[in-house]
């Protein structure tokens, strides 16, 4: 008899992603395009739910005919880059979102954690949060009140119980949050990063309380960008890549698999921007023309480890007799500036240079959390007028070998090491 | 899904509780078993409601009775003491509160339906649940300002030494067409502004221009009568006439409109409810 738990045919999801806005030159092109704007704002807002024109550029399929089975009491990983799929499978095996194709068969009560605290209300005390937030998760009140003392014990929140959460550090929130989730029973749980939250002493505690659940014969499906996390909970594992399933097995096999760009060097993290297909702005004379990623090594690589060196080696052409100066802007996958380095804030002279030079730039600590990250580049004359800017001319990952989580999130202004020579 | 142990009955324990996902196409039942299964949620999401509303504020829930009585005091001074227009020779204010008491609870219920899903957008993109809890939520946790503002009445009542009728026992069946007909457009609105955000905008202006539609500040009578019986589609009309009806008598119970009004809060409550179902599954893709 077949014994699996979760079953999953063909499974595909597709998505349309936002069409950027058509700009306007003209005082008239943009009042005309105001008076139009109804009915193509009813066009763009209708086309979210409808997919009338499946060729369209903007869609893009999240996962594509994936199968697989889970059996019971196994502790499937779910690893792969952002963008992966690994969220939307997640989703749909949780019915949050329906599938376009294929289908999908979970046997048993399904308890997902997204997110922990999901719904808290910050108003209310701890108390009330226990009782919202565990029905929102699909405990009943009964078992709720059942596990209330250990769900408060497990938090260490204490006393506070009765305080609204709002009054709560961030510690005593997450820890409220978590403890709840910790204390649900299904036949199947799908974790989605969620442990990575917290103190290092309180991660530990849930680490050893996932672990504990895992080993109860419960089925477990795990999404982390942490491979410790993975390889010590996960018997096996999947690994997507592009919306597919690229690799299948033991947990050990498949995270080498996915570290294996990283181990063996390979020519990634190169980016040829003569001749740039993407979006650039290029008003002057100087031109960027090469970028690369390099790792300690000087080799090229496309993924780094938290606080690795990376260096950034950029070649640049048709200098003036002024020089020039240039911009590393580095932005993550929801386009938000994380770092931004600049030749005018270090010492290196770009005034008394070649026409054609190969510049070098290290940040030597990435203190960047495990992400997809993409690069612009800004080159400007001396008088720090733009003269070429290449949008998102590389990307690179960041992926997480065991750090504890970063939470950074303003923008790190890094003067960088710098280096110039004739190319 | 079975969450609830105490539903675990013989046809849905663990071993052979199935659940497939797949596309989903056309019109859906609704599932009462599943919502039934539910019923925690709801009441933790209804008691969420009612306890956040007034958290941090100095009146509490004496807000339930100031707006209306506010309001009838406004009234009362302007359309009645200054346009000169009939209360269908009751008192004023008996006359104006009594019709803005069940109004409020249409009007609160109704505006906090469609934004139901847009403020739940945190909860229902991370956990499955039936959708439609969201919008029927905030017109059950209304019910308690409704009878909140509704004890003020028989104070009024009191003071004016008039007696409800008989049909005071009716209530109940008022309260319920009042229900239905907000929720049913709160489904229908909720799950159209989930996708257009034009919706929440629209639906304040409509829920304000709707007042003045109602009987609220005029009575029935003066109605032309020729046109009552299509009048009485509107659901509102048939409850707030019934209200004044039944709690001081001063005219004979608006059957005609009562029927009418239910009749179509029940058609607009199960059209609702089937288009929400129609739409909820690509909710958490376009929100």
């Amino acid at each position: 008899m077949n014994n699996s738990i979760i079953k999953v045919e063909n499974l595909s999801k597709r998505y349309r992603i936002g069409v950027k806005d058509e700009k306007h030159d003209t005082i008239i092109g943009a009042m005309l395009s105001w008076i139009k704007s109804p009915l193509s704002n009813f066009r763009r807002v209708q086309k979210l739910s409808t997919f009338k024109n499946d060729s369209a550029q903007d869609v893009i399929w999240a996962i594509k005919n994936i199968s697989f089975e889970v059996q019971q009491g196994e502790i499937l990983g779910v690893i792969g880059k952002n963008g992966a799929g690994k969220s939307t499978l997640l989703k749909i095996l949780s019915r949050i979102v329906d599938p376009t194709d294929g289908q999908a068969t979970v046997r048993g009560r399904v308890a997902s954690l997204l997110e922990i605290g999901t719904g808290f209300h910050a108003e209310l005390s701890g108390r009330e949060n226990i009782y919202l937030n565990g029905t929102i998760l699909g405990m009943t009140r009964g078992e709720i009140r059942k596990n209330f003392n250990d769900i408060v014990e497990f938090s260490e929140i204490g006393k506070f119980i009765d305080t609204p959460v709002k009054r709560y550090s961030s510690g005593m929130y997450v820890r409220l949050a978590f403890a709840i989730a910790a204390h649900l029973d299904p036949d199947v749980l799908i974790v989605d990063e969620v442990l990575a939250v917290g103190d290092a002493a309180f991660q530990k505690k849930c680490l050893g309380k996932m672990s504990e659940t895992a080993n109860s014969g419960r089925t477990v499906l795990f999404v982390s960008h942490n491979m410790h996390t993975i390889q010590s909970l996960c018997s096996r594992a999947i690994l997507l890549d592009k919306g597919n399933i690229v690799k299948d097995g033991d947990t050990r096999n498949v995270v080498s698999h996915y570290l294996k760009p990283i181990q063996a060097h390979a020519t990634e993290g190169e980016s040829d921007l003569t001749n740039w297909p993407g979006s650039r702005n290029s008003p002057g004379e100087i031109r960027a023309t090469y970028l690369k990623t390099l790792d300690k090594n000087g080799i090229p690589c496309s993924t780094f480890q938290i606080y690795d060196s990376i260096t950034f080696e950029l070649e640049v052409e048709n200098i003036g007799q002024n020089g020039f100066v240039v911009s590393f802007l580095i932005n993550d996958a929801e386009g938000a500036l994380v770092y931004q380095i600049r030749s005018q804030d270090s010492s290196i002279d770009t005034e008394n240079v070649p026409s054609k030079v190969k510049v070098q730039m290290t940040i030597s600590k990435l203190k960047v959390t495990e992400k997809q990250y993409t690069v612009d580049v800004w080159v400007g004359n001396h008088f720090d007028k733009l003269e070429d800017l290449v949008e998102s001319a590389i990307s690179f990952d960041v992926i997480n070998v065991g750090h504890s989580k970063l939470a950074l999130r303003s923008v790190i202004h890094e003067t960088g090491e710098w280096d110039i020579s004739q190319n | 899904m079975v969450f609830r142990k105490l539903f675990v009955t013989e046809e849905t324990t663990h071993s052979n509780h199935k659940v497939i996902i797949k596309p989903k196409s056309g019109w859906q039942l609704i599932d009462w078993k599943e919502l039934l299964e539910y019923k925690d949620l709801f009441y933790f999401l209804i008691l969420r409601d009612i306890k956040s509303i007034y958290k941090q504020t100095v009146l509490g829930f004496s807000w339930a009775i100031l707006r209306p009585f506010i309001t009838m005091i406004i009234f009362q001074l302007v359309f009645n003491n200054l346009a000169n227009i009939s209360t269908d020779g009751s008192p004023g204010p008996i006359f104006y509160y009594s019709g803005l008491v069940p109004w409020m609870y249409f009007s609160n219920s109704l505006t906090r339906s469609t934004a139901s899903l847009i403020s739940g957008a945190g909860i229902f993109t991370k956990v499955y649940f039936p959708r439609l809890v969201l919008p029927i939520v905030p017109c059950l946790a209304s019910i308690v300002d409704f009878v909140i503002a509704m004890s003020i009445t028989f104070v009024l009542l009191l003071v004016y030494g008039l007696t409800p009728t008989i049909w005071l026992l009716f209530l109940p069946v008022l309260i319920l067409i009042m229900f239905f007909t907000a929720s049913g457009l709160g489904l229908w609105l909720s799950a159209l502004a989930v996708q257009y955000r034009d919706i929440p905008y629209g639906a304040q202006f409509l829920v304000s221009m709707l007042m003045w539609v109602a009987p609220v500040i005029w009575s029935i009578n003066q109605f032309p009568a020729t046109y009552r019986i299509y009048y009485g589609l509107y659901p509102m009309a048939g409850v707030i006439e019934g209200f004044r009806s039944a709690l001081y008598g001063m005219n004979a119970m608006p059957w005609d409109l009562i029927g009418m009004g239910a009749l179509s809060s029940i058609i607009i409550f199960i059209s609702g409810a089937y288009n929400f179902k129609r739409k909820e599954r690509s909710f958490a893709d376009v929100v």
